[in-house]
């Protein structure tokens, strides 16, 4: 007996090709260079979105995403949850973020370390946290409980600060690594993060380094920052995403690879945004560091296996 | 109150207001590293937040910045912002309020057609994220039995708005965006507005009268034949046959049913 083809319409699993995030450099994905990176001889290792941005019912931007996905990795990545928001996590916004991750199958889900949300309204801006153990507790719980909606683990950031807070009682890798260890989350380190509240606070950003925990990183962030002063006269530096990522930024980034190995890495660049060859250029020159550190790495080469 | 709630129940809430006063002190506890200060620290979450929410205010009304010009909308949506700040993180659905704000600000009481502009571009990108749907083929009446014609009823396409203005509103905002002067442009004639995406792109359309009525009753749900009946009343002079066509051919609606066997005929 021949097996003959199935006579219902096909099934298909999944619409789009499946599969983890590379271990390469990828990009923010900004509308006016969608056309340019489809037709890039370079393909880029993967793509980056603002969830946000895709939680509208459909139109272009669905349309240009849908064309990107069809080809591309990528990953949704939350600017609006607000997981340390006292007022717990909007379930409409929870909901509309399943929507997305539902619509495109993205490889991976990641969100900030701060609050953006507060019964007087949304603010646009992800803003600090107190680090102690009434946070902790909270920040957990939402993260729990946004894993539990989207039936799978999200990567959470480290954030870019100015101020610090009196009731703080850990420090921010003590506090990260907590809240990992307890929801199971996986980490996403952003470089430039790490260098501009380093440099804003008076941390080593080598010592931040060394407490991170590094084996649970699964994404990199790197961007250009802006520099300013503080009250006293001395540099402040704003996350500023509107640059290329800056030299010491790219030393560090050498030195997370050189110990843990290849990761997806994306070049961040939200205003002033330049022609795609710009942004390519800053991916290039993070895939040269990849290929160059992360085969030798000290914790091997966990993620350069697919 | 417990203690340990007073403090912490209201810090976000206070630190969420001293982002939108400049006047207000810092939060409590807001300190920078090893004793520093932290008032130009603090004033970089101001700065972020009303400078973000700016530029988006302009992305969303950029007809009327250039009417207005930079400065002076930057200003406005200042005033705005801290008045009506977004309730969502969807940010391209912030501005809802921004026509009726228009309409009470003294400053631009000489340009009264500005709100409409604002509830045109609106609705313009209320439009461009609509959902996805295949508008009513223009064919799908004629394949109705005319004895049902009177009797059907429509589905407006999701992307569909109508916005109608005492003022030159469709022309004013058209010139704006195009960057054209508005000489020729008389700011008191009434226009109403249709606003469709029959294909990827948003179109905003001038609506001959009688139409934005006809419409709008079918988009409400009435009947073709009342929708007609009711337009025909108001405007003796309305041209049936070329707002059917016209609605048809712009994409209006999605689907429309009739009868008791209440068929959808989408394609």
């Amino acid at each position: 007996m021949t097996q003959s083809a199935p006579k219902s319409p096909i099934v298909e699993t999944s619409r789009f090709p499946t599969g983890p995030l590379p271990p390469r450099a990828g990009a923010g994905l900004k509308t006016e260079h969608v056309d340019a990176i489809l037709a890039d001889e370079h393909r880029i290792g993967f793509l980056e979105v603002h969830a946000e941005n895709y939680m509208g019912g459909g139109g272009p931007a669905h349309r240009a995403l849908a064309a990107i996905r069809r080809e591309f990795p990528l990953s949704v990545h939350g600017v609006g949850l607000s997981i340390g928001s006292e007022g717990g996590i909007d379930p409409v916004h929870l909901e509309r973020l399943a929507g997305v991750v539902e619509r495109y199958e993205p490889a991976m889900v990641s969100e900030h370390l701060a609050w953006s949300s507060h019964d007087a309204g949304y603010f646009n801006d992800l803003l600090p946290v107190p680090y102690n153990a009434q946070t902790l507790d909270r920040v957990v719980a939402h993260v729990s409980q946004i894993q539990d909606r989207l039936k799978r683990p999200i990567l959470l950031e480290n954030p870019s600060t100015y101020v610090a807070f009196e009731q703080s009682t850990m420090s921010e890798t003590d506090f990260i690594r907590d809240i990992a260890r307890k929801s199971g989350c996986g980490l996403l380190l952003d470089v430039n993060n790490v260098f501009v509240s380093a440099t804003n606070h008076g941390w080593k950003p080598m010592h931040y380094l060394r407490d991170f925990p590094l084996e649970l990183v699964e994404e990199i962030h790197l961007a250009g920052h802006a520099e300013d002063v503080d009250d006293e006269g001395d540099l402040l530096l704003i996350d500023a995403h509107d640059r290329p990522v800056a030299d010491a930024v790219w030393k560090l980034f050498e030195i997370v690879i050189s110990q843990a190995g290849a990761l997806p890495t994306l070049i961040e660049w939200d205003n002033d945004v330049p022609e795609w060859p710009v942004l390519r250029r800053e991916a290039l020159l993070a895939d040269a560091i990849l290929d160059r550190l992360g085969p030798a790495s000290l914790l091997g080469s966990r993620h350069a296996a697919e | 109150m417990p203690r340990n709630e007073t403090v912490t129940g209201n810090r976000q809430r206070d630190f969420g207001a001293a982002l939108l006063n400049p006047e207000l002190p810092l939060p409590q506890g807001i300190v920078g590293p090893h004793g520093k200060n932290a008032v130009k620290r603090f004033a970089v979450y101001r700065n972020n937040v009303t400078v973000s929410l700016i530029d988006a205010l302009a992305g969303i009304f950029p007809a009327i910045q250039r009417l207005v010009g930079e400065s002076f909308f930057r200003d406005m949506a200042r005033l705005y912002l801290a008045k009506e700040p977004p309730r969502s993180p969807v940010i391209f659905e912030y501005g809802g309020g921004f026509a009726a704000f228009l309409e009470r600000f003294e400053p631009l009481a000489r340009y009264p057609y500005l709100p409409d502009v604002a509830r045109l571009e609106r609705a313009w990108l209320d439009a461009f994220h609509a959902a996805d749907a295949d508008p009513l083929h223009p064919g799908s009446l004629g394949a109705i039995p005319p004895e049902h014609l009177a009797g059907t009823t429509f589905t407006a396409h999701p992307a569909t708005r109508i916005v109608r203005s005492g003022f030159a509103a469709v022309s004013i905002f058209s010139a704006s965006r195009e960057d054209r002067a508005l000489e020729g442009i008389k700011p008191g004639d009434a226009e109403d507005g249709l606003i469709i995406r029959p294909s990827d792109a948003v179109e905003v359309r001038r609506l001959p009268a009688g139409a934005a009525e006809f419409f709008t009753a079918l988009i409400a749900g009435a009947s073709l034949g009342e929708a007609a009946g009711e337009t025909i009343a108001r405007h003796p002079g309305f041209d049936l046959p070329s707002a059917i066509s016209a609605m048809l051919e712009a994409g209006v609606f999605s689907g429309c049913s009739f009868g008791a066997a209440n068929s959808e005929e989408t394609a």
